[in-house]
């Protein structure tokens, strides 16, 4: 049951995409969400196609993956096209009572939809291809400049992956508490929203205890092992440019520059 | 009155790239009033079956019979079921939540819409079977030690009065001599009420001194099933999926090796005596 909830969805696969260095997925994934923003003609939405559909083809990730991202956003995506497609002003279409469906609303719509969708496929690669404690590395060292004007931009991104982290044993722990009460006639489902509040003692105390002690023991952990925070600290796996980080800049610039000049000619 | 699994297999998120097959094709029978090991190595499959035999998990494919009814019928109570199929999940402790111990062990009964007095005094029987005294009672269940909060754990399950008494690794993480406490407490609980009970472990020398049977698991499959003496025979097979036989069957095998002619059927301390002393001629 819980078991199946993916947060941080992480999907292992050996691709050229799983295997980039952090800072360039992030940076390709913002150039990304950019260029989608700036054209308007469908041209520019045949190149985001074929860029988008071909990085996911080398990611090894299955559509289905993909698209499950999506779902959250259903409502926010009918929403907008509801409203774009109802309230653009233009050359009317279709009139019901009311209603105006005009030409402008409705290519506005479509393209809104595809822009949203784009935007929420782009940003799922990033995640399903790099390990949630890849990708705060790869914040971390993008961010450092930061620590100049007293950012403490290491402390933020530990403590970042150690509660992306723990996200998985806690839900884990949830599981297990749950299974335990359940197995003593604990009922979890039934009942008015007073009672079902009031079954959750009997899982968040427990919870509540064990997170308390796992997080004292990792900081014990952490002691014993000399953590004194991020000042002179060195990295197990530094995060260095290979030959294919610099390529994957070199595409990202090209497709920036396609986008640019194409939109801008046609 | 018995347990029938038939063609039981489970996979875990079934579908995805994380997909496991933890159950395959298990048939069993565990009849009523038996006291039955089942051993594993970490990830055999041991916990995921247990954890079918109460209904928490649900197999992907075969069936499930209690006292001859099919627990994935329609209509079939799940709770009822875990009244009657008690489980003590390991570290047991990590589930205590009340202010008091009495009233931790009462969850379970009042669970079941028993009266408050019947609850209380099903709560106070399972804390004297678990050997926990008048003292204990009033106290917060963190407050205990280790094997005191465990036992006032295995009192909450008790206090529903299973049929069937299932522990996961009821020993871990503790010292020898709370171990050999809470192991003879289960046996004597056996003895004197006739439950079933289905022991889980990993430690040889823990299940050979008590059950009647053992199961052994192995990738989701049953590897052998039979009375220890049997079982330990195959200490050989055992040995090459992470597990041991028990040590005295290690020195019977070795004297038989130097040429002793001495009973290599043995699994406790005991045993192993006598049949020395039998080969010696004494």
């Amino acid at each position: 049951m819980i078991r199946d909830i993916t947060i941080g969805q992480y999907y292992p696969a050996d691709s050229v995409i799983h295997k980039l260095d952090p800072r360039v997925k992030l940076a390709g994934t913002i150039v990304y969400i950019v260029s989608l923003f700036l054209f308007q003609s469908w041209i520019g939405y045949v190149i985001a196609t074929i860029a988008l559909f071909s990085v996911i083809k080398i990611s090894k990730v299955p559509f289905k993956f993909m698209v499950k991202g999506l779902k959250s956003i259903i409502i926010l995506l009918m929403i907008t096209v509801i409203f774009n497609l109802f309230l653009t002003p233009g050359e009317t279409l279709i009139q019901i009572w009311r209603l105006k469906i005009t030409k402008e609303g409705l290519m506005t719509a479509v393209f809104m939809a595809f822009r949203l969708i784009y935007l929420i496929l782009g940003s799922s690669v990033l995640t399903l291809t790099t390990t949630p404690n890849n990708l705060t590395d790869g914040l971390e060292k993008a961010l450092r400049p930061l620590n100049k004007v007293k950012v403490p931009v290491h402390e933020i991104s530990m403590v970042m992956s150690i509660a992306l982290r723990f996200i998985p044993i806690l839900l884990e722990e949830t599981d297990k508490i749950m299974k335990a009460q359940m197995a003593r006639g604990a009922d979890f489902e039934s009942g008015g929203l007073i009672k079902k509040a009031k079954s959750l003692i009997p899982l968040l105390v427990p919870l509540f205890i064990s997170a308390f002690r796992r997080a004292s023991d990792l900081a014990i952990a952490m002691e014993a092992r000399g953590y004194r925070g991020g000042e002179g600290r060195t990295k197990m796996k530094p995060l260095i440019y290979k030959t294919r980080d610099k390529m994957a800049y070199i595409i990202m610039l090209l497709y920036l520059v396609c986008m640019i000049v194409i939109t801008r000619m046609i | 009155m018995a347990i029938r699994i038939e063609n039981l297999s489970y996979v875990y998120s079934e579908g995805n790239a994380f997909e496991k097959k933890a159950l395959d094709q298990i048939n069993l029978i565990i009849p009523d009033g038996q006291f039955i090991g089942v051993i594993g190595h970490t990830g055999s499959g041991k916990s995921t079956l247990i954890q079918q035999l109460n209904g928490l998990l649900k197999g992907t494919s075969g069936k499930i019979f209690y006292n001859d009814q099919c627990i994935y019928d329609e209509g079939f109570e799940m709770k009822k079921l875990r009244e009657k199929v008690g489980l003590v999940f390991q570290y047991p402790e990590y589930q205590l939540f009340e202010a008091t111990v009495l009233e931790d062990v009462c969850f379970g009964p009042k669970n079941e819409g028993l009266s408050p007095e019947e609850v209380k005094e099903r709560a106070i029987e399972a804390l004297n079977q678990v050997g926990l005294s008048e003292e204990y009672y009033e106290k917060s269940p963190f407050e205990l030690s280790g094997g005191q909060k465990r036992r006032a754990a295995i009192a909450g399950i008790l206090a529903m009065h299973p049929e069937v008494l299932i522990l996961d690794e009821p020993t871990a993480g503790l010292d020898p001599k709370g171990r050999d406490e809470i192991l003879d407490q289960i046996k004597k609980l056996h003895t004197e009420r006739g439950i079933t009970v289905i022991l889980v472990s990993h430690s040889m020398e823990d299940v050979a001194n008590y059950v009647e049977r053992i199961i052994v698991m192995n990738k989701g499959c049953v590897m052998f099933d039979g009375i220890p003496r049997e079982v330990f025979q195959h200490y050989r097979e055992l040995e090459k999926i992470g597990l041991a036989a028990p040590q005295v069957t290690y020195v019977t095998k070795g004297l038989e090796e130097r040429g002793w002619k001495i009973d290599t059927m043995v699994t406790t301390v005991k045993e192993a005596k006598n049949a020395i002393l039998k080969s010696l001629g004494k």
